[in-house]
Formats: C-alpha cells, structure tokens, sequence
C-alpha cells in the first residue's frame, strides 16, 4: 500500500470520478441480481397463478430496471476509465519532466528500453489497476454477497447444497492462477527473446550477409520460433486442464440444483419459479470467482508497476541551480581548471586527474588522446553536465556553481561525434537551440556551417523532415546540420567533439573549412584524432588515462619526443613518402 | 499509409512524427485462401480433432436446456418420482462430462493449430527474407521489418487459433438456438428473434465505430512513445541547449491530445454494454410478457418451455458477439496479410539454376569479362568492366563515392548478376554455381560491424558456428585481439551488445577480424573496415590486417592511402569506369588520377 500512498498525489486529484464510478457500481450490482428475481416472480406468480394482469406492471418495471443498470453501467465503466487515463495523463507529465531534467550520470547507467517500458508497461498496468481492478475487486464483492443473499432468502438448503462444491472451485481458481501467470510470464520472455533475435538479426543484416550466415540465422531463429511455440502450448495445456474444470464445477451446481430443487419442489418447499432464479444466480458466483485470481495478481503487478515509476520520480537530481543562481550577462567565455579531479563511479579508477588549464576568450584548445584518455569528460565538466570530485571550475573567473545551470549553457554550443537530430524539419533542428531564431539567422548558420547548398539540393530545402522515414542524410551532412545548431545560439564556448570522425576526406576538409570559420571569436576546444584538425590550436593538451602527459603548441610538441610525435609520425609517414617521392620525379 | 500528425496548436509542431495508419482493406478472398493454405498441413491432424471435441460440447451445451425444460420441468417434476429425478440428474451429469472432456481437448487442438500455423508462417517469412537483397534492406528502416515479422504475424494468431472453430462453432450454435427455439414454439420464437437483428448490428456497426476511436488513441499513443524514445536518446543534446522547458511543453500538448481522443474512446466503448443490456432486456420483456401469456392461453406452450427458452435467450448474445468480432478481425487479419505477402512476393536478385554446381574448394581467381551493371534502367553503375585478380592478390579500389567500387563487390558476392558480360571465379561462371557454396567462400569485413548480444566467444564463433573454442580463441590470437579480450572482466564469456559501450570501435574490428578468419574464405572483401578508428590503433590493427589477409585474394575499398599503398594492384574508378591501374609506385610515377587523389588529400590539409 506504501506505494499506493507515495503515488496519491497523482491520481487523488481525480478522486470524484472515482467515486462516481463507484456509486454507479452499487446500482449495477443491485440492478444485475434483480434479474432472476423477476424471473422468479413471472414463473410462479403469473405463469403458475395463471394472473396475467400483473404481467404489464412487472414489464414496465422490469424495463425500469434495465434502463437504470444501463445508466448505472455506462458511468460506472466510463468514470473508471476517466479516473484512469487523467491520472495517466497527470503520471505522464511528471515523468516526462523529471526526464528531462535528469543527469548524464543518471542517463549513463539507464538504458533506452527499460525507461521505455516503464513509460509505457508500467503506466498502462498502474492505469488498469486504477480504473478497472479496483472497482472490479468491489463488483466481485458486492456480486457475490448479493447473489448469496437472494439465494439464502430464496431457500437456505438450496443455497447451500448448490454451492456445496464451490470451495472446490475456489481451489482450482487457486492452482490454476498459481500455474498460468509463470506460465505467462514465460511466454513473453520467450516472445522478448524472440523479438530480439528477429531485430538483431534485421539491424545485424549486413553483417549476416558478408559472412554469408543466413542459414545459421534461420536456425537460431527457428530455435527462438520454437521456444516461443513450446512455452504457448505449455500455458494452453494448463488452460486446457482447468478452464473446462472450472466450468464443469459450475456445472456440478446446476446439476445439484436440479436434483435437490427437483425434489423441493416434489415435495413443495419451494415453487418452480426459484430454480429458474437459481440458474442465473449460480452464475453470478461462479463468474466472479473464475475472475478472482486475475485481479489480485493485476493488484500485485501494479504495484511492482508502481514502485518502477516511484524510482524514476524519486530519483534525484544530482546537478543542482545554486540557491541564488547568477544570470550570465554578457559571458566572455573564459574557462579556467584548477586542478580538476573526476571520478564517474565511487571507488572506480579517476576519469581526470589534477587537470589545470586556462583557456582565455577566443582561444583554441586542442585535446588529443587515445579513447577513453578523458577528452570528452573534460568537456562535459564545463557545461556542469557532472560534478568534479575536486578542484575548480571557473567561467568569467566566477565558479561555475554560481550560474544559473539552463543559462550558463546558452552560451555553450556542442559539436558531438555522432551527431544526434530530431525527428522534425532541417530548418527545426538547426533551430533546436534557439526556436526564436528568424529564417534568415538560421540560413546565415546553415551558410557558414557548409549545409546551406546540400539543404537547398533537397526538394523540400529546409522544410525536409528528418527522422526514420525523413529523408536519409549522410554523415558528413548530419554534422554541418548540427554544427549549424550550435551556431546558431551563438555561443561564446564552442565544444567540437570528434565532430569529423566518421566521414571521408573530402567532407572531412568540408568540415574543417566550416569550423575554422565559426570558430573565431569563440572560446573554442577541439577533440581530434587527426592532428591536422588541431594543429593550430593555441594550446594544445595531450592526454593518457585522465592525466595531462604533454602541452603545448603544435611546433613545440613535434620534436618532444613524446606521444604527440608519436601520432604525427604515423600520420605524416605518407606524405613524407609520397610528397618526397612526388619531388623526385617531378 | 503514412500520414503526418498535424498537431493542433501551432507549438505542437516543434517535433513530427509519421505513423503507419491501420487501414480496414476490403474483403479479399484470394488473400484469405492464400492464408488458409497455412492450415492445409494440419487438415488431417489437430483441425478435425479441434472440430470433433467442439462439436461434442456444443451439442451438450444445446441438448441440456431442453432436457431441463421440456422434460425435467414438463414432465419429471409433476410426478413426484424422486428416482426418476435422480435418473435425470445423473444423465445431465454425465453429459457435462462429456462436455468437460470435448473443451479440454478443444482447447488444447486449437492452440497446437495455432501455434503451429504461426510459426510456420513466421518461418517462412524470415526465411524468405534473409535471402532478400542488400538493396531490399537499403530501402527501408530496419523497425518496419522487424514489425512484419514479429506484429503483422501475431496479429493473426488469434484468427489461426480460435478463429477457425469459433466461426464454426458459433455459426452452429446460433442457426441451431434458432431452429430448437422454433420448434419448441414457433410463435415465441418468431417474436424473440427480432433481437437478433439488433444485436448483430450492435456487434458489427457499433464496434466498428468503436474500434475506430480505438485506432485514433493508438496512433496518437505511438507519437508519444515516439517522441519519448527520441526524447531519451537525445537527452544530452536537449541539456547542452536548455530546451527542457520547451520540450516539456510540447509533450505536455501530446500528452493532451492523447488524453482527449482516450476520453472520447472510452466514451464511445462504455456506451457498449448498456446497448448489449438493453437489446438482452427486449428480448427478456417478450419472453416475460408474450411467453406467460401463451403458457396461460395456449395449451401447447408448457412451463418447460419457457424454462428452455429462459436458458437460450441469454445464449444469443456470446456468438453473435463473437461472429462479429470475427468480422473485425477479418478485415485487421487483411491488412496484415497484404503487407506480410507483400514481402512474401519480393523476388531475390539472383536465382539458383536447377542444375548449380557445388562450389567447395576454390583457388580465388576472380575474372571480370566486359561487365555492365544497373541498378535501375536509367542508371549505369558500371561499363565493360574487365578485370583479373590473381590467388592470393591484394587488389585495392579506389574512387569517389558511386564510382562503382561497392558495385564491384556485390558481383563478386554475386548479390546482384550482370547485366552484360560476366564473373567468373576460378574460370566458372558465377551463373552456374551455387549461392551458398559461393558465399562460404568470401567474407565481407565492414566498416560498421555489427556485435550480437551474447558472449565474445560466440560472436567471433559467428564466423563459423561449428568452430571449437581452441579454434576462436587462435583466430583472436592471429588478429590480436586475445590480449584485450583477456583483459576483459569475464574473458571470453563476456556479455556484449551492440549497443553496449564495453567495446571500443577498434576492439569490434578486431573481433571482425578474428570472425572473417574464422570463416576461412579464399577471397576476403574489405569495406572501408578502417576507417572510424584512432591513429594509433589503426597502427595496431594493419598487422593484424596483414595476417588476415595473407593467403588470400582480397579486395580493398578503402579511403585511406595508408591501407592502399601496399596493394599488388590498385584500380582506379570513376563513374563505373577504370581509369588506370597499377601498384602504388607505378600509379605515382605515371601522375595520373591517382597521384591526384593523394596529391589533394594532403594539400587539403596542409591548407588548414
């Protein structure tokens, strides 16, 4: 119930709907066993006295009866769904908030599809709880308690030598709810497992196809097939096994109603027309209880569902405003680190360790390194994307602690390496930081980051959409969109993370030509494998496990003997070889 | 179809999403025959038996009701005869057991068949697409495939499952309550039936109609989720350029429009039942009114009867309702299986001749003979190409983007077949040979390889499913990827996916390697496989590049010089033509296209 209580704040809101739904639900019950009463009544006070007089007040009320259980059902189902979705809706808002607000540390741990599944299994199974289980706990209830009540008033033998084998009911519902819910559980495993391989398989396909491994692809997915159809049939044995037996229970009721009542009647304790009444009623208990098991375990589901949401809206945000946060005005774009430590996990090794530097407005620093050396950490510590462990942080000479968190990242414009764009227009996601921004300022970022006459190409220019059916853009393209992005808020500190990678030569020199263009004015950092990209920096900083090893310009470090040499080595050994030979046979 | 959600509010447009929209497709009956074929193995087996166990229950279900009314009421009961009753008692009894036993195996039959039928169209399906062409893959996103197979297939479960029989099984029971009813008495009968019309029209009409909403909650449901995956995966971006607060209002405004059309269906779906109440309450006041009156005034219409016809007017509604579910599953059940025979009728590139040679042991002696290549009629890829790989020969290919280096490699695999002249590989005619056979022989390494969740060990094994973990482990050896791996927290038995961040993109070459020579091919093909990694790891990797290669033809496509340089022979493309040849010193010295193209690499960046 813990969970219920910490959730109230959003369903409570919408308690009257519930209410509602929960009185409507007293008349349907009422209304629903007044049924065989009626039956009861025509049989043996009209059929059986031969009094048809009463037949046209019995109909009209009986049409009454029916016309309030429609109504009554109706606001019953109607209010309960309500009281469900809008708390979906208010659930949904929430968490979608709190996602965004959210850290990378948060995010690095978190995986795409287990957010997905509680933003949406998770929702859906809380919102079933809230808008058809519980009141269906009620309805069993009342139900139940109403039919047993007629039947008593009725014949309290008959009552209870009909239901004498009900306990042996209430026992199969048990066993048989004990064994189809693993069942169930592992059929969508084995679905999920299935659902896997058939998207490894489609996402892997040039790979299965380069090394021609289609057959042992059907194999495994026929396995995975088989899986899935084992565990089906499985589930459909025990429903086989005891749904019929649940049903032949009920059936024992009305074969024992009909002996015992047959003789009841012989022997004129009881009137025809109360065995006719007895046939419904048997079902109205039977009915519910075959139900029973299916609701407590939606009850425990919802709960576990619950608790899943519960972690996401209680989990913390780790970068917090400062308390009397100062708005950037007029930012120069200083960045200063004094003696920077990062560490991302407790008790794991340091991602930074002891990093100073001072990149002055409008300078260029370079990082290099190899994967994993801490060029970009370094980089996501000046836009407070995590916290250092110690040391400082300074932009404009002021900790950047003191600014506000979303302002102070208005002025810091990212180039990732793999380049990520929303499912909207070319002109929208170039835009993205700045929705504000006229069409001649974001045609003017387009221009100057090289996209402009590759956007006007397409039939759509800037109106193309992007996203899985949008028109597919190379890579090179993806990033001068997203290099146009960051231009476009002007920032002061630009941040080029391995921006030129993934793509071939020409779009690469494309690139570079782009970004030496908006990189002046800028407090800029470039993280390159190329030292070609970086070799004008006016620092540049050489990095092995978290450490600074070497610093410098690009002439002083290219005879220091150290690891910066080293990759210039390689990466020059050709045009030393080619130019040279180029020389000699010119 | 595939329509853009305009969003109602103009803020709404900040994100757009397109949806495929379920469609109801006319009736079509070839598309249903061709569907039934599926059942068509189980015809002798789990179909009759499914049909023999309903038919057994069914008549149970029919036969008590009367026997209740017209002879336990009618004629037991007003003698008083308590053994008789008890006779009775026991015969219903046994009859129910009967019926216990028929649904039982019922059940059972029916999910074989099923299940069985499910599988084998799914089977044939993801077959039938592996064999399908890079081009087939090209052209769409990997998810509208993926939902062919795993959601259009499921979606005719149902239909294969208990939609057979239940067609069956309620057509029966309905046109038999009718024809007992009649009986028994024609008159009430006749007057009880004009509930059926009506129930068939709230059965059919009005849940269509509410399915219809359904389907509007459905594609708005899919723009949230669509929005919130991409909302997740792009979470750094929107924290880097302060746009929460934006984005939270443009979900706040989905979210909305979600929540309208879920009112409006849950409306229209609660209005249900009490239409379903009210239909079940005409036929209740006639059978009150009309039936007590002609018990009282017609001497053929006994107590039993009404008591029998108290049991069967409550039995109308479940296979009506069903019969009309049946009718929407149907037409869903259409939609679904034109799109899965849309796939089903994609004709691979290249077709096997009856009498293909077995290709096992080749020398890898590769001949283009005046070979012309389209894709598509108004485009050609490649013009009388003519060119010889020898065993053992590192051959480069070199050329912008579309001048037919990848071209090349696909007719090799013979992906595609020429549209004039031909390849040969060892002096066959790769018309003439076996796919299969063929492919074993030749690897392809990627630039982008793709890593299958599951062990390191069973990853390399890839290669070759039947190598032992000796033989994977030399083959990471021999490219050098044994020392990381052994680094690694659990070795070998190291999880791994593709989109777990334990491997660097040099470690998955590394392990491309390892699997490309595993396999063991006579001809190796490699496709800008090193073109994403770091300086100092490329160092690394071009000796474990050159152990790969060694023994083998291979052909390099490849941007870097530094992987070219060393090749036996290098060709030059441009617009599906070979411009010039020769090994590096020779193309160098000769100062044509080539020596260009090194040339403005590197005058490219020195102009930095």
């Amino acid at each position: 119930m813990e969970t219920f209580k910490k959730l109230k704040q959003y369903y409570w809101p919408y308690k009257r709907y519930f209410f509602l739904s929960l009185f409507s639900l007293f008349f349907v019950v009422l209304t629903t066993v007044a049924y065989p009463i009626v039956m009861q009544i025509t049989v043996d006070d009209i059929i059986r006295e031969e009094n048809y007089g009463l037949v046209p007040v019995l109909s009209l009320v009986f049409i009454g009866i029916m016309i309030v259980k429609s109504i009554s059902t109706f606001f019953h189902q109607y209010m309960g769904d309500y009281f469900g979705i809008s708390t979906v809706f208010n659930l949904r808002d929430s968490l979608y908030k709190k996602l965004q607000s959210l850290s990378f540390h948060y995010y690095d741990n978190a995986k795409t599809g287990d957010l997905m599944s509680r933003l949406t299994a998770d929702v859906e199974l809380f919102r079933f709880f809230l808008s058809f289980g519980f009141s269906e706990l009620v309805r069993i209830t009342l139900l139940v308690l109403g039919s047993l009540s007629v039947m008593f008033y009725y014949s309290v033998p008959l009552a209870l030598v009909t239901m004498a084998s009900m306990p042996f009911l209430i026992v199969v519902v048990r066993k048989f709810d004990q064994r189809v819910h693993p069942a169930f559980r592992k059929i969508r495993k084995s679905f999920g497992r299935l659902n896997t391989r058939v998207q490894e398989n489609v996402s892997g396909m040039n790979t299965v196809k380069s090394l021609s491994r289609e057959d042992f692809e059907i194999d495994r997915f026929a396995d995975k097939g088989d899986n899935y159809r084992q565990h089906y049939l499985n589930t459909a044995t025990i429903w086989s096994k005891y749904f019929p037996l649940m049903e032949f229970i009920g059936n024992i009721c009305v074969v024992s109603l009909l002996g015992f009542g047959g003789y009841l009647v012989m022997t004129g304790a009881i009137d025809v027309g109360v065995i006719v009444a007895y046939f419904t009623l048997i079902w109205y208990l039977v009915g519910p209880l075959m139900n029973f098991g299916f609701v407590i375990n939606n009850f425990s589901q919802s709960k576990a569902a619950g608790e899943r949401l519960l972690e996401i809206l209680e989990s913390e945000d780790e970068i917090k405003n400062a308390s009397e946060p100062v708005n950037p005005q007029g930012v120069k774009g200083h960045v200063t680190f004094n003696d920077v430590t990062l560490t991302y996990v407790e008790n794991d090794d340091q991602a930074l360790k002891n990093i100073s530097f001072d990149a002055p407005p409008g300078k260029t620093i370079g990082l290099i390194g190899a994967t994993g050396s801490g060029k970009t950490s370094i980089t996501q510590l000046i836009t407070r994307f995590y916290e250092p462990e110690q040391g400082e942080l300074l932009l404009d000479g002021r900790p950047i602690e003191d600014y506000s968190l979303k302002e102070m990242r208005k002025h810091i414009g990212f180039v990732l390496q793999e380049p990520f764009l929303f499912s909207t227009s070319i002109k929208d996601n170039i835009a993205y930081g700045n929705p504000e921004a006229s069409m001649d300022d974001i045609i003017d970022a387009a221009k100057r980051a090289q996209a402009h006459d590759f956007i006007m190409a397409m039939p759509d220019g800037y109106d193309t959409l992007l996203g899985e059916r949008g028109m597919g853009l190379s890579g090179g393209q993806k990033q001068r969109i997203s290099i146009a992005r960051a231009i476009l808020i002007n920032p002061k500190v630009l941040v080029l993370d391995d921006a030129t990678s993934a793509v071939d030569m020409e779009t690469e020199f494309k690139i570079q030509k782009a970004l030496k263009e908006v990189m002046k004015g800028r407090t800029t950092f470039i993280i390159a494998h190329r030292i070609s990209s970086l070799k004008h920096s006016d620092e540049i900083l050489v990095l092995e496990d978290g450490a600074i090893v070497e610093r410098g310009l690009h002439e002083q470090l290219l005879n220091n003997g150290g690891p910066y040499q080293r990759i210039y080595d390689i990466q020059y050994q050709d045009k030393e070889a080619i130019l040279g030979e180029n020389k000699q046979h010119a | 179809m595939a329509e853009t959600l305009k969003a109602k509010s103009p803020h709404l447009k900040r994100f757009r999403y397109t949806q495929d929209i379920p469609v109801d497709k006319p009736f079509n009956w070839q598309q249903l025959v061709r569907l039934l074929k599926y059942v068509k193995p189980y015809a002798k087996t789990a179909l009759p038996i499914a049909i023999i166990a309903m038919l057994v229950s069914t008549a149970v279900r029919l036969i008590v009701p009367v026997i209740i009314g017209n002879y336990v009421v009618d004629q037991v009961l007003p003698t008083g005869d308590t053994n008789l009753l008890l006779s009775f008692a026991v015969g219903i009894l046994a009859l129910y057991l009967l019926s216990y036993v028929g649904n039982a195996v019922r059940i059972k039959y029916v999910n074989i068949l099923g299940q069985n039928v499910i599988y084998d169209l799914r089977h044939h399906l993801f077959s039938h697409v592996q064999r399908l062409s890079n081009r087939f893959f090209d052209n769409r996103s990997a998810g509208s495939i993926i939902v062919r197979i795993m959601n259009d297939i499921n979606s005719l479960q149902e239909l294969f499952t208990n939609g057979i029989i239940n067609l069956l099984m309620d057509s029966i029971m309905l046109i038999s309550i009718v024809i007992i009813l009649l009986v028994v008495s024609p008159k009430l009968a006749l007057a009880i039936m004009v509930v059926i019309p009506i129930m068939f029209y709230i059965s059919t009409k009005l849940r269509k109609n509410i399915r219809r909403s359904w389907q509007q909650v459905r594609i708005q449901q899919s723009r949230v989720n669509s929005h919130l995956n991409e909302s997740i995966q792009g979470v750094r971006i929107t924290q880097s350029f302060s746009q929460e607060d934006n984005n939270t209002e443009y979900f706040h405004g989905v979210n909305d429009d979600t929540f309208q059309s879920w009112r409006i269906a849950t409306k229209k779906s609660a209005m249900f039942r009490p239409f379903v109440e009210m239909s079940n309450a005409i036929g209740s006041v006639i059978l009150i009114a009309y039936g007590s009156y002609l018990i009282i005034y017609d001497p053929q219409v006994t107590l039993g009867n009404f008591v029998t016809f108290t049991f069967f007017i409550g039995m109308f509604w479940e296979p009506i309702s069903r019969l009309g579910q049946m009718y929407n599953q149907l037409l869903m059940a259409m939609s679904a299986s034109e799109r899965i025979f849309e796939f089903l009728d994609e004709k691979p590139n290249v077709k096997e001749k009856d009498d293909a040679i077995e290709m096992d042991d080749i020398q890898g002696h590769i001949e283009f003979d005046k070979v012309q290549f389209s894709y598509d009629e108004d485009r050609i890829a490649l013009h009388e190409i003519s060119l010889e790989m020898k065993p053992g020969e590192t051959v480069a290919l070199v050329g912008h983007t579309g001048s037919g280096k990848s071209t090349i490699a696909n007719l090799i695999n013979r992906f595609y077949d020429p549209t004039q002249g031909s390849v040969k590989i060892d002096g066959t005619d790769l018309r003439d040979v076996k796919l299969d056979g063929l492919r074993q022989n030749i690897s392809v390494v990627l630039q982008d390889t793709f890593i299958f969740s599951g062990t390191i060990m069973e990853n390399i094994r890839f290669g070759r499913p039947d190598a032992s973990d000796e033989e994977v482990i030399d083959a990471a050896k021999v490219v050098g990827a044994d020392d990381f791996i052994q680094r690694l927290a659990d070795g070998y038995e190291t999880e791994v996916e593709e989109r777990g961040n334990i491997l660097s993109a040099g470690e998955r070459q590394l392990l491309s390697f390892a699997r490309a020579l595993l396999a063991d091919p006579k001809i190796i093909i490699l496709d800008e496989a090193t073109a994403s990694i770091d300086t100092e790891t490329e160092v690394k990797i071009q000796d474990a590049l050159k152990r790969l290669l060694k023994g083998r033809t291979s052909i390099i496509i490849a941007h870097r010089l530094s992987t070219i340089r060393d090749s036996d022979n290098i060709i030059v493309l441009e617009n599906g033509r070979i411009l010039e040849q020769g090994n590096h010193n020779e193309l160098m010295n000769h100062q044509g296209e080539y020596y260009g193209l090194v040339k403005s690499q590197f005058q490219m960046l020195d102009q930095l």
